[in-house]
């Protein structure tokens, strides 16, 4: 088993799927329903199948900061809203193989948009370091 | 068992702080006690369980103590040992609430000590409502009690930092598993009944007024449905009157605070069998006095929201632009006001904006669907 992290992206300018993707709020009411109600199910399904760890979504204002030397206040750079590639959530599960995140990361890809079609959105794939192993 | 428990421990704990105990010993010794009792009390129940338990607990402390080591138990054993005396629970509950309510802590620090050492709830219990993991939950607690260790004090603190810390705990509401709500009026209930305060029951009336829609307030799917579209038929009517009783004896002292006027405009929307039957007059005057009291900047905004249903949108907007716009839910409220006013396209950009800006998903896939709903076109305006 090993643990991946599939993080979805926000981009201000919405090329973060296959094909051209309007902002949610363009959506019809039930469109947008059917891609939460995909959200929660999607949920269950990999927790169904002993997979899933957590899962969260991001507030899209990032903020940079840094250290700036003893007895200084931190450096700030920010907030970003939506102008710069961020993370708008993250979800992490324990699979059997990386063919099975890429599985689970399609998956989620395949949430629902305008029309009941899949968004077909790019989810990062990242492998989660390991713990060492026991043996040699 | 676990409910006689539960209720008895914090009272313990009291006896003890108030017998002069360091806080986080005798907090330990409670708690070794009861599972000394867990153990023990299926096959023996003692005909006085509080009174066993203050006995248990006492000998937990003196062999606490006897560990610690010979020059330390010379110097204490006289005097942490409990000295015998009454039991009965005056104003203990009040007693303990402060202390891990005390204002040296964070709210944060706070919330899982009272849910802890007054709630009798366990560490991993505490852990799983505020879903951080069980170790870091224990560390938290284990600070706080470090925190208040070096405070001596034998009698009652604020109470207002105590109601505080009670309706966080309320707001953090139900999490899957465990129902702080509840809790939070169980211990608000408690305290109520052993100190006299008006603020105390205004309290636990807002809680009351505020917890009985709570079946109201999500959808089958688990959306967010707010006060004006709830079925009101699921209301908890019982709840209500109870409130309503609490509230109306409260208010008859004549000492109005920030949790009674609070309760008033709960009271007022819960009294109310249809939206459009809500006496606005009636919540907008209380909402000036909640503002003469606190002058909170939260409380201007909600106002602003009904002064739009009592005088018209534009009045509520007027009201509006006095508050901060950068605050937690401007924008939803500018969304809904221009709604009102007919003004489909600015509330559907300000539904929007307000999405972005949401704290929880529950509530950004609320926005996200009223602004969806007016850019879909197939809108109908709200009733004027």
């Amino acid at each position: 088993m090993a643990k991946y992290l599939l993080l979805k992206h926000y981009r201000g300018d919405h090329d973060i799927a296959a094909e051209p993707l309007t902002s949610m709020d363009q959506w019809a009411p039930e469109e947008v329903s059917a891609h939460i109600q995909f959200m929660h199910d999607i949920a269950e399904e990999f927790r169904a199948r002993g997979e899933f760890i957590g899962a969260e979504g991001l507030s899209p204002d990032g903020t940079f900061v840094r250290y700036d030397g003893e007895g200084r206040p931190p450096v700030t750079d920010g907030p970003f809203a939506e102008t710069k590639d961020l993370i708008a959530g993250w979800m992490i599960l324990d699979v059997d193989s990386e063919e099975r995140a890429h599985e689970a990361a399609a998956r989620l890809s395949s949430a629902p948009g305008p029309g009941g079609r899949p968004i077909k959105e790019w989810i990062e794939v990242r492998q989660i370091m390991a713990a060492p192993s026991t043996t040699d | 068992m676990d409910d006689l428990l539960r209720d008895l421990m914090p009272q313990v704990l009291a006896v003890l702080v108030r017998r002069g105990v360091d806080f986080a010993a005798a907090e330990d010794a409670v708690q070794e006690a009861a599972i000394e009792a867990v153990q023990r009390w299926p096959g023996e129940r003692p005909d006085d369980p509080k009174a066993w338990l203050i006995t248990v607990a006492g000998r937990k402390l003196i062999d606490a103590r006897r560990a610690e080591g010979a020059r330390r138990r010379r110097e204490q054993r006289t005097h942490d040992e409990p000295p015998p005396g009454p039991t009965e629970q005056v104003d203990d509950t009040l007693l303990l609430l402060s202390r891990c309510c005390h204002p040296s802590l964070t709210p944060a620090s706070a919330i899982a000590l009272t849910l802890r050492a007054v709630g009798g709830l366990t560490t991993g219990q505490i852990a799983t409502a505020f879903l951080v993991p069980e170790a870091t939950m224990a560390q938290r607690i284990s600070r706080a009690k470090r925190t208040i260790g070096g405070e001596q004090f034998g009698r009652p603190g604020d109470v207002c930092a105590v109601l505080r810390v009670l309706y966080l705990i309320f707001n953090e509401g139900f999490t899957g598993e465990i129902d702080l709500a509840a809790e939070a009026i169980r211990l608000t209930r408690q305290l109520a009944a052993a100190t006299q305060d008006p603020e105390i029951d205004g309290l636990l009336a807002l809680m009351l007024l505020h917890h009985a829609r709570r079946a109201a307030r999500r959808s089958a799917t688990g959306e967010l449905i707010p006060l004006a579209d709830q079925d009101r038929a699921l209301w908890d009517t019982r709840m209500i009157a109870e409130g309503v009783r609490i509230l109306q004896a409260a208010l008859a002292t004549g000492r109005v605070g920030e949790y009674q006027a609070q309760a008033a405009i709960a009271a007022l929307h819960d009294d109310a069998t249809t939206v459009d039957e809500t006496d606005w007059v009636q919540i907008v005057s209380w909402y000036d006095t909640l503002l003469a009291l606190s002058s909170s900047p939260v409380v201007a905004l909600n106002r602003a929201v009904a002064v739009g249903e009592c005088d018209g949108p534009t009045t509520g907007l007027v009201a509006l632009g006095e508050v901060d716009s950068e605050l937690p839910r401007w924008h939803a409220a500018a969304a809904y006001l221009h709604e009102r006013s007919g003004d489909v396209r600015e509330a559907a950009r300000l539904y929007a904006v307000a999405a972005t800006r949401a704290s929880s998903t529950l509530e950004r896939d609320h926005l996200i669907k009223q602004a969806a709903r007016l850019n879909s076109g197939a809108a109908q305006p709200l009733d004027q």
